[in-house]
């Protein structure tokens, strides 16, 4: 008998005793799938947030300037401009006008940002998808559209009514769904900021290399300023969705170690019955390793049979179904959240790591064990 | 008679299937989205953003990126961070005095 025929009657025999304990097996592969259903989800999305931030924050600004006081943010002296354009390799300083709106009447946070181009005339305003559907949740009307108006509560308490010009496009909800872009004259009736300042600024340099330099240069220039560079930004999202670090390991971790425990005690207190199928099978001369290599089939179906569907419908909710089951979690307390669908990046690498972070560990937990199973005495076995 | 071994092994070419029609389906999605992805790097550009619009709740978590230190503080020192996507989220590297450079 070729090796290949003997690891296929094995492989059927330890089918057919898969088989004869149904309920057992099938609740078994049911949990192992929805962990790693769990674990895959996890890692797709995290991994396509990560992929999809680092392209479309590509062309983020170079390099922003903040102003600290106390600690904290605050508005930045137009004057810094002169004299950070006075550096050499700086291209361009632009002032950016934005900050945040909390929006009583649907209890959302909304970004409002100035744009020149609704400067001439002033009373429009531009939306993102999440404010325009927002305006009209709990009521009976549609989404906001265009020339709809939206009401403002100004600094000293007065109401400021902006027309929406348009909407932002629906496709890059991912970054503007809480964005309300308004003119300059407007963003300061609502916040009273003062004509000689900006929230920050943003920087065009003209070589890359000079980034840091630039960025010390800076900071000697204006000790309570601080420049953020757009590979900061870049980092920071590969960090904020480092599905290795944080709380969701933390989560899935306590899940996965309770499953190996599950498998263990499964796999250390075998039943009646398979202890008298072990026995029997070496009564009729059945070798120690063959016990062991059918209960390695048995830890390779289980896992393989889980390994897939667990993959598959992962694959299904994170880039079909858009996370739906995450989409509490990642919501929040947030009242907007961006619909969108997520360009699915996978790679070898990531399938190797959930085949390596769950098939191989449970095969091995479930053989290692066995062993002593396995080198029980029939006649004993039998007996009982 | 069609052996079980027969059944698993079918299984398992199924699932190897899957798992390249899984790859291929990220290759098409991903060349048919580069549109999607231009416009959202356009608007990026012309906007001058910064950060993913993905956790409205607090300022620290909707511009993670342009947060400062004592963001989580906020309300006051021993106020710590208290928002949910706070905790699913990892601190900035610019931010983590372990990972600054």
């Amino acid at each position: 008998m070729s090796a290949i025929e003997k690891q296929r009657h094995i492989l059927d025999f330890t089918l057919s005793s898969l088989g004869r304990r149904k309920s057992k097996n099938i609740a078994l592969v049911t949990v192992y799938t929805f962990v790693l259903f769990l674990l895959a989800s996890v890692l797709f999305l995290t991994d396509s947030l990560k992929k999809e931030a680092a392209l479309i924050l590509q062309d983020a600004p170079e390099m922003t300037v903040q102003r600290l006081v106390a600690g904290r943010q605050d508005p930045i002296p137009k004057h810094y401009i002169d004299s950070i354009k006075g550096i050499r390799g700086v291209q361009s300083v632009a002032p950016r006008l934005w900050g945040y709106y909390y929006d009583a009447f649907s209890g959302a946070n909304y970004t409002l940002m100035v744009n020149a181009e609704l400067n001439d005339p002033t009373g429009r305003v531009i939306i993102g998808a999440g404010v325009a559907r927002r305006s009209a949740a709990g009521q009976d009307i549609l989404p906001l559209g265009k020339n709809d108006v939206i009401p403002f509560k100004t600094y000293d308490g007065s109401v400021l009514t902006l027309k929406v010009a348009g909407l932002l496009p629906a496709a890059s909800e991912l970054v503007t769904t809480d964005l309300i872009l308004v003119s300059e004259a407007d963003f300061k009736k609502i916040f009273a900021i003062a004509d000689d300042y900006a929230t920050d600024l943003v920087l065009k340099i003209r070589n890359a290399k000079e980034l840091a330099t630039i960025a010390a240069k800076i900071t000697q220039l204006h000790p309570d300023s601080r420049p953020i560079l757009r590979e900061e930004i870049l980092r920071t999202y590969n960090a904020v969705f480092d599905w290795r670090g944080g709380v969701i390991l933390m989560v899935l971790t306590g899940v996965f170690f309770a499953f190996i425990i599950l498998a263990w005690d499964k796999a250390t207190g075998l039943s009646a019955e398979e202890k008298r199928e072990i026995g029997i099978l070496k009564a009729i001369g059945w070798e120690t390793s063959d016990i062991l290599l059918m209960k390695f089939w048995e830890g390779a179906v289980v896992s393989l049979t889980a390994f897939f569907i667990g993959i598959f419908l992962a694959y299904l909710h994170i880039f079909l179904g858009y996370a739906n089951l995450f989409e509490p979690v990642l919501k929040g307390w947030s009242v907007l959240y961006p619909n969108f669908r997520l360009t699915p990046y996978i790679d070898a690498y990531q399938i190797a790591t959930l085949f390596f972070l769950t098939v191989i560990p449970y095969t091995v937990v479930t053989i290692i064990p066995s062993w002593r199973s396995a080198t029980i005495d029939p006649d004993s076995v039998m007996r009982m | 008679m069609q052996r079980k071994s027969d059944f698993f092994l079918s299984f398992v070419i199924i699932g190897l299937l899957l798992v390249g029609l899984m790859f291929m389906d990220s290759a098409v999605s991903r060349h048919l989205d580069r549109e999607v992805v231009r416009e959202r790097r356009e608007i990026v550009r012309v906007l001058s953003l910064t950060d993913l619009s993905l956790f409205t709740e607090a300022r620290y978590t909707r511009h993670p990126s342009m947060a400062d230190l004592h963001t989580p503080f906020q309300d006051h020192p021993l106020s710590l961070d208290h928002f949910p996507s706070g905790a699913i989220m990892a601190l900035p590297p610019h931010l983590n005095p372990l990972t600054r450079q």
